[in-house]
């Protein structure tokens, strides 16, 4: 068994899983999809720069075996950029379940919604 | 050809003249009536003033340029040039656009925005004069889209009014149409004869027509000139387009936006005609719309409408004339397209002045007026004159001429087809002039009028007027008035193929002649048989042009709201599926074309701990899948998920990604946590087994096919990656050793500039979102919430508290040390930002929200501003140095006691990275933790930072 193979399978399992959460019809688990999708995405990218074991990108001279730097730098931005898509998507269900008072995301509207809003009854 | 360069500068000021003008009217808003219109004739004057002084070259055959390089990888160039055929145009655009100022300055009542009207007119006529001296093909479709957008407004001037919208709407919709075929046509002119330039283009006539691409061109661009020049079957708009104020229907219709697309006609004339299917398609079009245009023109009783048939019937002729692609033709056609515009816009000002003075446009009420307003019915009857073909009137000439030409052109073998339909579009035209002639000045006074008719001020008629004498004069002097204009054009034209151009009232009794008069005897006769004729018109019902394009747009946007309903039905599993499918259906694609076959690079073995990594990492997967309605514990699953992800960063060479990965691993859990403090713990589930078994698979294909594409990428070797030269220029250029790290704040510097900016922007877009959640539904929901979870008796344990803030400034050591190393060895702004956010939301988290927010000193939106501009300015002080953006400089500096060390402009920009990471994660973090805060406010009553504070019982003993 090969690293690149752990590493391919490990993509697919992570965007298997993924794209399974992001299917579900409430918004927690779609947040844990993409927080999936996003592990096996910088996977991905990472993997674009082919693996390498014990070299990290530190320069010296004359030395032409090293880990590809530029796929490295790209993942690094969006794992920032990813945390900062999945805080989003968190805060943006959390104020949408506070707002309607159900964390549904099928397009179902439920007939009796679990905490009926005393102020707009009339 | 050229001359001196300073002259050709001129050129550039004639086109931008009327731009200048709509800039003044509109800064000029409050100006009087009389300033406004003064201000819109300086152009045209001006502008006239430099064709006349241009005019000595370009007549006799020179052509005036001026070039500049706009964006040379496209072809596209800032490119002008005027020819005869453009001087003709431009001549016709500026001078009858001055007439039009003028008329508009008497016939605007003073409730209408004059300023903003001739804005717009000005910007028109700019866009017009554009078309004309554009000397690069995709410069003229830039003007030619422009025109199609000030029609638009010019059309909609009467906002307020349904016809006018309607009508701005429609012409938009069939021209911008057309200028969308133009575009392609034009792209492919310029990609078969290989440049942009229209001089390049005219040059290479054989190579275009003989190119496959040809005909598709051809057909492309046809589109766009027959939408423009209201061709049938598009012809539709142009009736519709009458809502407009009269001057615009006097310009747009007489002298400039319909005849662009008759311009290009003849423009194109010397590289596209000449082949059968130019002359097919060309001709039968004109020759159709000409006799449809005409017919309707006679049963129309709108004086506006009558006008507009009747100019897409002449269009239909120009169109036609062209379409013969003979020399003489083509010159005739260039004779006509002068006379029309002169004829119609003199009775489009006409029409205007009898709807001024009287208050209405239907004919049926009008009558008589011949005594009532002498001067109108004068100018009315000669210029309707002129468009019947009457002598000694301009109109006549060049009917004459288009007759003749026709009498020997053969259609598809015949002899007859082509003469006949010209004589019966004559003799419609010359029934519908007369109608307009005795129906309108002649005949039974109706009992009343709306308003009692009188000739109006001299200012109104003024302008028409001129152009009537224009067209007599013409009629009896054609060749010394003519021939320097018209020549010169139809030998840019037809390349000096040309005979002579010798218009004259008399060649005696030729079969032209004989034509003639034939079309004006039975167009008399139509005209006094016009009752019973307009009820056999009536009985035909002809289907109405304006219903199918209204119900054709309705279907259209039914269509679009099914798909969008189909798309978006509210449930956000249907468009991730959606989403998910097309995604795999592209790979799927891409296998099934290009076929899937893994490389041949060595693969490195795995140990033994990296498969016990894996399997503890497939497990955590399983087990958030299985486990997901049990949140708290997914949580737990998924955070195994990350530490082995940054285990293999390790592993795999990645020092600083591991380093990025476990610290936003530990803010994204502790996120997620207080979010799904106030979310349902565990729901009830909603899937059927059905939806979960279709979501299984979309997911196991999906995942098997980048599963695939990562294998197929891993075991094949890379392709000289761009890489091995930020390897090699790291140190010498960058100052680092680090590759990731200058990769990030220098050579791709300006993508991390974005990256902090989005990062910044999403949290402020979580603060947005939360700010304002006490009030409305959430306020009160939040107030209702009862925590549904057993709550640990201490809050705030000392022993936490004690150690996170012992940790803070360790923490904030080791996130500086890691910061200032970053250049060289893993580590640098981003992962510093997160490890200091790491410390403090310890604080937050060990003392509670209150405790530590009040003892918080910097804002954090004041972190991420000041984030972004740091890294902005860093940016931007290269271009003091006049070294591109982003460029970095650096240098070693000795301090006693610390040595040698090396500063960069990089790393001031990795400080604005740092700021920008620490301010947006901590006002994520503290903004959610507020909120929970206030939810749970109701049940704490004390809530200092230790359950068992020490200052506090010492103030209780004292």
């Amino acid at each position: 068994m090969s690293i690149e193979f752990l590493v391919a399978s490990a993509i697919a399992v992570l965007t298997a899983a993924g794209i399974y959460l992001a299917l579900r019809g409430r918004t927690f688990p779609v947040v844990l999809g993409l927080a999936m999708l996003s592990y096996a995405i910088n996977l991905f990218l990472f993997a674009i720069g082919r693996l390498t074991v014990n070299r990290p990108p530190l320069y010296e001279k004359g030395v032409t075996d090293y880990a590809d730097p530029l796929p490295q730098a790209l993942v690094l931005t969006a794992i920032v950029i990813s945390f900062a898509m999945t805080a989003l998507a968190v805060v943006l269900s959390l104020r949408s379940f506070l707002e309607t008072g159900t964390d549904q995301v099928d397009g179902i509207v439920e007939a009796d919604p679990p905490q009926p809003d005393r102020e707009a009854a009339p | 050809m050229g001359v001196d360069p300073e002259k050709n500068l001129f050129l550039v000021l004639l086109c931008l003249l009327p731009f200048v003008g709509t800039l003044l009217l509109s800064i000029m808003g409050g100006a009087g009536r009389n300033a406004q219109a003064a201000i819109a004739v300086i152009p045209a004057i001006a502008g006239l003033a430099l064709l006349g002084w241009f005019a000595p070259l370009v007549l006799n055959g020179g052509v005036a340029q001026w070039h500049m390089a706009w964006v040379p990888t496209l072809g596209l160039e800032l490119s002008l040039r005027l020819d005869a055929l453009g001087l003709l145009f431009a001549g016709l655009i500026l001078g009858i656009g001055l007439l039009i100022i003028l008329y508009a300055r008497f016939y605007l009542s003073a409730n209408d925005a004059m300023g903003r009207f001739l804005a717009m007119l000005l910007l028109f006529q700019g866009a017009m004069l554009g078309i004309a001296l554009s000397g690069n093909i995709l410069l003229l479709l830039i003007f030619w889209e422009l025109t199609s957008l000030s029609s638009f407004l010019l059309i909609g001037f009467r906002s307020d009014t349904a016809e006018g919208r309607q009508g701005a709407r429609m012409a938009l919709a069939v021209t911008g149409g057309g200028g969308l075929a133009l575009i392609g046509g034009l792209v492919l002119l310029g990609t078969i004869a290989g440049s942009f330039e229209l001089a390049d283009i005219l040059a290479s006539g054989d190579l275009i027509r003989s190119s496959t691409l040809y005909p598709v061109a051809l057909i492309l661009i046809l589109l766009g000139c027959f939408t423009k020049s209201a061709q049938f079957p598009f012809h539709f708009w142009l009736p519709h387009a009458m809502a407009a104020p009269t001057p615009v229907s006097a310009y747009l219709h007489s002298a400039t936006m319909v005849k662009a697309g008759v311009f290009l006609l003849a423009r194109f004339w010397p590289v596209l005609s000449g082949t059968d299917l130019w002359f097919y398609l060309v001709t039968t079009t004109g020759l159709v719309t000409m006799i449809l245009g005409a017919a309707i023109a006679l049963f129309r009783h709108d004086l506006k409408a009558i006008l507009a048939y009747s100019t897409i019937s002449h269009l239909g002729l120009l169109t036609m004339l062209f379409g013969f692609g003979t020399p003489v033709a083509a010159m005739v056609g260039i004779f006509h397209l002068l006379n029309h515009a002169v004829f119609k816009a003199a009775l489009f000002m006409n029409a205007g002045i009898v709807d001024h003075e009287t208050g209405t446009r239907d004919i049926r009420l009008l009558g008589g007026l011949a005594t009532l307003m002498p001067i109108t019915a004068t100018l009315g009857i000669v210029a309707s004159a002129s468009m019947a073909g009457l002598p000694p009137l301009a109109g006549f000439l060049s009917k004459e001429m288009m007759l003749e030409e026709a009498g020997h052109t053969l259609w598809a073998g015949q002899s007859w087809i082509v003469p006949l339909a010209a004589v019966i579009g004559a003799t419609l035209s010359v029934a519908y002039s007369l109608r307009y002639i005795v129906h309108l000045y002649f005949g039974p006074r109706p009992a009343s009028y709306p308003a009692q008719p009188h000739d109006p001020p001299f200012g109104l008629w003024a302008p028409s007027a001129l152009l009537v004498v224009l067209t007599i004069l013409v009629g009896l002097f054609p060749q010394t008035l003519t021939v320097g204009l018209v020549t010169p054009a139809a030998a840019i034209v037809t390349g000096g193929t040309a005979p002579p151009f010798k218009p004259a009232l008399w060649h005696g009794v030729t079969p032209a002649l004989v034509m003639s008069i034939v079309a004006v005897a039975v167009g008399a006769l139509m005209l006094w048989l016009h009752g019973p004729l307009l009820r056999a018109w009536d009985a035909l019902r002809l289907p109405d042009a304006k219903r199918m394009f209204d119900r054709a747009l309705e279907w259209l946007v039914d269509r679009a709201s099914d798909m969008t309903r189909a798309i978006h039905n509210g449930s956000l599993q249907r468009q991730l599926s959606l989403l998910f499918l097309v995604a795999i259906l592209v790979g799927a694609l891409g296998v099934w074309t290009g076929g899937y076959s893994p490389g041949t690079r060595p693969t490195i073995p795995a140990h033994p701990v990296a498969i016990l990594a894996w399997g503890l990492l497939v497990a955590a997967v399983i087990a958030v899948v299985k486990a997901q309605r049990q949140r708290y514990l997914t949580l737990v699953y998924i955070s195994v998920v990350g530490l082995v992800v940054s285990l293999a960063f390790v592993y795999l060479s990645a020092p600083d990604l591991a380093l990025t990965q476990i610290s936003v691993e530990v803010v994204t859990i502790l996120l997620l946590l207080l979010a799904l403090n106030l979310m349902p713990k565990q729901p009830v589930r909603l899937s059927s087994n059905s939806l979960r078994l279709r979501d299984g698979l979309i997911g196991l294909t999906g995942g098997t096919v980048a599963g695939l594409a990562a294998w197929a990428v891993m075991t094949r070797e890379p392709n000289d990656p761009i890489s091995a030269y930020h390897w090699e220029n790291s140190y010498s250029g960058g100052g680092g050793t680090n590759v990731v790290n200058v990769t990030l704040v220098d050579f791709r510097a300006f993508d991390t500039f974005g990256e902090i900016t989005v990062l910044g922007i999403a949290a402020l877009t979580i603060f947005a979102l939360l700010q304002p959640v006490a009030r409305g539904p959430s306020g009160q929901r939040l107030r209702e919430w009862v925590a549904d979870l057993p709550r640990s008796p201490e809050r705030h344990p000392m022993m936490f508290a004690v150690a996170a803030r012992l940790l803070l400034p360790l923490a904030t050591m080791i996130g500086l040390f890691i910061f200032l190393r970053g250049h060289n060895l893993p580590g640098g702004g981003f992962i510093a930002g997160l490890v200091v956010s790491i410390a403090m939301l310890m604080q937050y988290m060990a003392s509670g929200f209150e405790w530590a927010d009040q003892r918080r000193r910097v804002d954090e939106h004041m972190l991420i501003g000041l984030g972004v501009t740091i890294a902005a300015l860093t940016g931007l002080g290269s271009l003091f140095f006049g070294a591109p953006l982003f460029t970095s400089a650096f240098g070693y500096v000795t301090l006693p006691l610390v040595g040698t060390f090396e500063l960069a402009t990089a790393m001031l920009f990795d400080v604005g990275v740092a700021m920008t990471v620490i301010g947006a994660v901590m006002l994520a973090l503290a903004e959610l933790s507020h909120i929970a805060q206030r939810a749970e406010k109701a049940l704490v009553e004390d809530d200092g930072p230790m359950d068992i504070d020490p200052a506090k019982l010492r103030g209780r003993r004292a």
